[in-house]
């Protein structure tokens, strides 16, 4: 797809989804997700469709989708590595291996590598706390990391 | 005098007919089932601490702040999101209780800036009070962490957490560095106003009130009510004459000045300076609501246009010279007598004012009754809702509204004919949304797609998109449906209404050519959707019509409001809350001129002049004899000054130039007379063609008592004194005086005495009355001496309901090759009437001009596209203002204001008028719009004769 659309074609694309679901008890988390899963992120133009679609004000809209850190403004990298930074992560050196990973991809918390590559989040808590320090890649959990570990993780977003 | 702080309870009151007894620190209270632990305490006199709390609101339960103790409960629930239970035994004060408020008050206080002195909110802040309630002495936390407050931290770092202060409204600010993020702004905007233009943007530390998409207010979805600001706790939103003059120090409650709605308002004074406009909860046509308008837009009253002394000149070509009221008034005298003499008693007249208060409207039209001695008496609302008058008078028996605006809160289906009320009557509009929200059904019946159609959490459920000047055709079908569905309330109709006239009624809409099918070509509403709007009024429980001039101002207005009335009868939807026919009234005192006597066949309390005994009343009480003929409306003044015939007229705060149909023929009606008083605030159009002026006096410079569309008589409080001297009722007793009448009122509640002596109606109403029960419905008589919020409750006024025939007749206005467009006029929210008022206010930034409604195809098919200038052409005239493309209008329907003098949308409508009562068809008129560069030739020669009209003699 192409990075720039138009604002039309978000809205027109925008409708589409929102017209597949809307019957749906609740439809505006459902929504939001097909919305972010279609752009890889929810564009304010999305917002504003959704909005006039769901007879809603562009601030309820904003409201929740703005509630969520999942839903995002700008499309994330090719892939995206979430380190936990909650109490027991750093009780077991999380924030160290949080440091060497910035260090080694040059970015830091909610940044994307210039390449595209991967974008780095934090997370407070992946309820992983038994295996910490914890971190998921694309979703997938890993646990017990050390620095090997955590370059392995790392050294996988270049595939 | 003092500030008037009104208690708040901190949660709604609940309604319930069921009482619960609980303890509250050792006090026995016994309470509505369904109040909060909070409000009951509050009832005993014991205030919770709170911060996210407020009486306008539903409980939310984030401050934490209003922890009580229940015996028998683990922890410490919030008191505010606690309903009582009997033999609760509550605590409100603990050392338990004491610590953990400290706690919370020191979190809230490491975020917050602590320029308490400095700040616009000191002296009215909750967050400042309560620190002091919870004994905050010190902040653990300390004040360097992360924070909202600081734009760049200790090492000159910035703050990214910082967002500066939004300014974008004219009327308030948006200081985020303030905000506690209490919610308060967003409930009210959601809860109260209906907007929903806030919301708490991101979590945790990251929350945020943010105006629609982290906007600014102005371009976000707000309409600046306000509800917001007196939500507020602190000093983050905040209006700009607080921060600029400071916090008031005493307080009067008055009327607002703009719509029918008539919301109570306490005017906050620092000295003689009007700080701010709070509306008054106990208002009860508000109940402690207010729009932009009411809230704000009082800027004119200090307008540097605004004239302060009386001025003269012989011809209107010549600049204005100001002299003294002596010399005004007797000059404005000696020429109306003069006139008198040469051409007879009935050559001059009066026009009273919409806008005055009932006392003074009384007295202009006792000035020509009393003195001029003729009737040649009209006012303004015959160009709005004389068509109410008549139609409601004929079918039920009173000319005015049934219910009041609580009575909303119970219906079910709710229809508006004709009426925009989020425009027009916003704080209607706010209560009529909340029951909608509710699940009430909603019927629209409008040319146009009005907000109202579809706004956030409203969509009508249907929209009966007719063509302007079919509303008879409209109302007529529904009573077909209703009538041959056997949708109609039997027992209703033969208990109340004329039982034979009922069948006439029944035979005559029953014909085929009545029904939705026959119309649907000529009203261009689809046949399907109107019948399922009828089966849902009739049978949708109880069944509301508002409307508004929409139905009026046509050459069958009356036969639609007569229509309206048949309606609501066959139904049975009249006599009880929660349904009725109500007309939305469009200036402040509409009403309240209407029943004064304002027109020329009708004394106070509408009784016609030709009744004997009426007229024995006033001529016993004025030692005058009065003329048994009824006088003169507007256009017939007009049109007799035409012909040389009428010479001399005294107009009270009304622009006939601007807001009457036809402007061409008002121009030329005006310039023929010898001698036009004008009393207003500014040189309005009107004066253009005057030869005295007489400057009046704002709401805020007098007493007396306005009327809204609840028949609702409302007080108007002085709350600083006259700028121009006087205040318009002693203006007229002076010119009354100066044509030899002997008139001594001294306080405008001696009129109200008078008219309560002469006017059945409002034979118990006194101001001593008002002052105790804040304000009253009329009839307020023996018969009903607290008033009458709902009316026909056991029957109507008139006897039986009387049912009558309401046959289509197309209006003369036709479209055809030359005009194919039909021009609709309407109002905005920001804007009201001809402007006079809101133009001299920032209102401006919302609405700097009138501009042409069109329909994307009418548009392409003449090559206009959005924000080109176009011309505007009927038979009566041209203008040219610049097109907005949409699709609220049909194909073939345009739409414009009437706002602004510079486009003079009057210069188009014609002089075609209500067949009953003279009000002028402003709602249809064929145009053709076309491509232009700019104003018209008229429009420009127009612009130069007001600016010479208007000149000024340097005083010597």
């Amino acid at each position: 797809m192409s990075l720039q659309l138009s604002s039309r074609q978000v809205a027109e694309r925008t409708q589409a989804v929102v017209e597949d679901l809307a019957q749906l008890e609740g439809p505006l988390l459902p929504i939001l997700h097909e919305v972010q899963k279609e752009f890889g992120c929810v564009p304010d133009e999305a917002l504003r469709t959704i909005a006039e679609a769901l007879n809603l004000s562009r601030a309820e809209v904003h409201g929740v989708a703005s509630f969520y850190h999942d839903f995002r403004k700008e499309p994330a990298g090719r892939h995206v590595l979430k380190i936990c930074r909650a109490e027991a992560c750093q009780s077991m050196g999380g924030d160290g291996l949080a440091d060497g990973v910035r260090a080694a991809l040059g970015i830091d918390w909610h940044e994307t590598t210039p390449d595209g590559r991967v974008t780095l989040e934090p997370v407070y808590c992946l309820g992983l706390c038994s295996c910490a320090p914890a971190a998921m890649l694309d979703g997938e959990l890993h646990g017990r990391l050390d620095e090997t570990a955590m370059r392995e993780l790392v050294k996988e977003t270049g595939r | 005098m003092t500030l008037i702080k009104e208690t708040d309870y901190g949660t709604p009151a609940s309604t319930s007919d069921k009482t619960v007894t609980l303890t509250i620190d050792g006090f026995e209270v016994t309470v509505p089932e369904g109040t909060s632990v909070m409000r009951a305490s509050m009832e005993t006199g014991i205030q919770i601490p709170k911060l996210c709390a407020t009486d306008m609101v539903d409980a939310f339960g984030s401050c934490r702040l209003c922890l009580v103790e229940i015996e028998g409960r683990r922890g410490t629930p919030a008191s505010c999101t606690t309903p009582v239970e009997p033999g609760m035994v509550v605590r409100t004060q603990t050392g338990r209780l004491k610590q953990l408020r400290r706690g919370v008050m020191e979190l809230y206080i490491s975020d917050h800036p602590l320029d308490c002195l400095t700040c616009a909110a000191n002296g009215d802040c909750e967050l400042q009070d309560m620190a002091g309630v919870v004994g905050l002495r010190d902040v653990r936390y300390g004040h360097d962490g992360d924070n909202h407050v600081k734009a760049r931290d200790g090492l000159g770092e910035v703050n990214a957490r910082w967002m500066p202060k939004d300014e974008s409204n004219p009327y308030f600010t948006y200081d985020p560095s303030k905000c506690i993020v209490c919610s308060r702004c967003v409930r009210a905007c959601e809860e109260v106003q209906g907007t929903f233009a806030l919301t708490i943007e991101g979590r945790g530390f990251d929350s945020r009130v943010s105006p629609g998409m982290h906007e600014d207010f102005l371009s976000s979805e707000c309409v600046s009510c306000g509800a917001c600001v007196q939500a507020c706790p602190t000093a983050t939103l905040q209006e700009k004459s607080v921060i600029e003059i400071g916090q008031p120090e005493h307080s009067v409650v008055t009327t607002c000045a703009y719509c029918g709605v008539g919301c109570s308002f306490k005017a906050e004074m620092r000295g003689d300076e009007l700080v701010r406009m709070v509306p008054y909860k106990d208002g009860k046509a508000n109940r402690g609501h207010s729009c932009v308008k009411g809230r704000f837009a009082y800027g004119y009253a200090a307008h540097k246009d605004r004239i302060l002394s009386p001025m003269i000149r012989d011809k209107i070509t010549d600049p204005w010279r100001e002299v003294s009221w002596e010399e005004a008034l007797g000059f404005a005298a000696t020429k109306l007598r003069a006139i008198q003499y040469e051409l007879g008693k009935d050559a001059i007249g009066v026009i009273t004012s919409s806008r005055c208060t009932n006392e003074e409207t009384y007295l202009v039209q006792k000035l020509a009754r009393a003195v001029f001695g003729n009737n040649n008496t009209d006012t303004c609302a015959r160009v709005c809702h004389s068509p109410t008058g008549y139609g409601l008078g004929q079918t039920f028996g009173t000319s005015a509204g049934t219910q009041d605006f609580d009575s909303v809160q119970h219906a079910d289906v709710v229809m508006v004919i004709g009426a925009n009320p989020t425009d027009g009557h916003p704080v209607f509009a706010s209560r009529l949304k909340k029951r909608l929200r509710q699940g009430a059904k909603l019927i629209v019946v409008d040319p146009r797609r009005i907000d109202l159609v579809r706004t956030p959490h409203v969509q009508a459920a249907h929209h009966l998109a007719l063509r302007p000047g079919t509303n008879v055709a409209v109302v007529t079908a529904l009573a077909h449906v209703i009538v041959t569905e056997g949708l109609f309330d039997e027992s209703f109709i033969r208990e109340r209404c004329d039982w034979d006239e009922f069948q006439d009624y029944a035979e005559f809409v029953s014909d085929a050519k009545h029904s939705p099918e026959a119309v649907e070509a000529l009203t261009g509403v689809p046949a399907q959707e109107l019948r399922a709007a009828a089966r849902l009024y009739a049978r949708g429980g109880n069944g509301a019509i508002y409307y508004g001039l929409g139905v009026t101002e046509h050459s069958q207005g009356s036969t639609t409001v007569i229509g309206i009335a048949n309606l609501a009868m066959l139904t049975g939807n009249i006599g009880r809350p929660g349904v009725g026919v109500n007309p939305l009234r469009g200036q402040n005192n509409v009403q309240g001129s209407c029943d004064m006597g304002s027109f020329p066949h009708e004394l106070p309390g509408y009784r016609h002049v030709n009744g004997q005994e009426v007229r024995d009343i006033f001529e016993k009480l004025w030692g005058v004899e009065i003329s048994d003929e009824p006088g003169l409306r507007i256009p017939n003044m007009l049109d007799a000054a035409v012909d040389g015939t009428f010479k001399g007229l005294y107009c009270q705060g009304e622009d006939i130039l601007q807001s009457d149909p036809d402007t061409r023929h008002v121009s030329a009606g005006l310039a023929a007379m010898d001698c036009v008083i004008v009393h207003d605030l500014f040189l309005n159009e009107t004066a253009n063609y005057a030869h005295v002026f007489l400057p009046g006096s704002t709401f805020l410079e007098k007493d007396g008592t306005f009327t809204n569309a609840e028949r609702r008589i409302n007080r108007v409080r002085k709350v600083m004194a006259p700028r121009n001297g006087y205040a318009d009722w002693e203006v007229t007793q002076m010119l009354a005086n100066a044509m030899g009448a002997d008139w001594s009122y001294t306080h405008p509640s001696q009129i109200m005495d008078e008219i309560a002596a002469t006017t059945p109606s409002f034979a118990n109403v006194s101001y001593e009355m008002l002052e105790k029960k804040g304000s009253v419905q009329w009839p307020c008589n023996d018969k009903t001496p607290d008033g009458s919020p709902i009316m026909h409750v056991d029957g109507f006024v008139r006897g039986r309901g009387r049912f009558i025939r309401t046959d289509y007749v197309a209006t003369d206005e036709k479209t055809g090759p030359r005009f194919p467009l039909l021009l609709t006029t309407g109002r905005i929210l920001s804007q009201y009437n001809v402007g006079a008022q809101t133009r001299r206010t920032a209102n401006v930034v919302w609405h700097a001009e009138d501009v042409l409604e069109i329909h994307p195809h009418d548009a392409e098919t003449r090559g206009v596209k959005d924000g080109d200038w176009v011309k505007l052409a009927s038979r009566s005239g041209e203008t040219a203002l610049r097109a907005q493309i949409t699709d609220r209008v049909s194909p073939g329907v345009v739409y414009t204001t009437f706002h602004h003098p510079t486009t003079q949308a009057n210069v188009i409508t014609t002089d075609y008028s209500d067949w009953a009562t003279n009000c002028p068809e402003y709602k249809v008129t064929a145009v053709q719009v076309m491509p232009s560069n700019g104003p018209t030739d008229w429009q420009e020669k127009y612009e130069e004769f007001s600016t010479l009209s208007r000149r000024i003699e340097a005083a010597e």
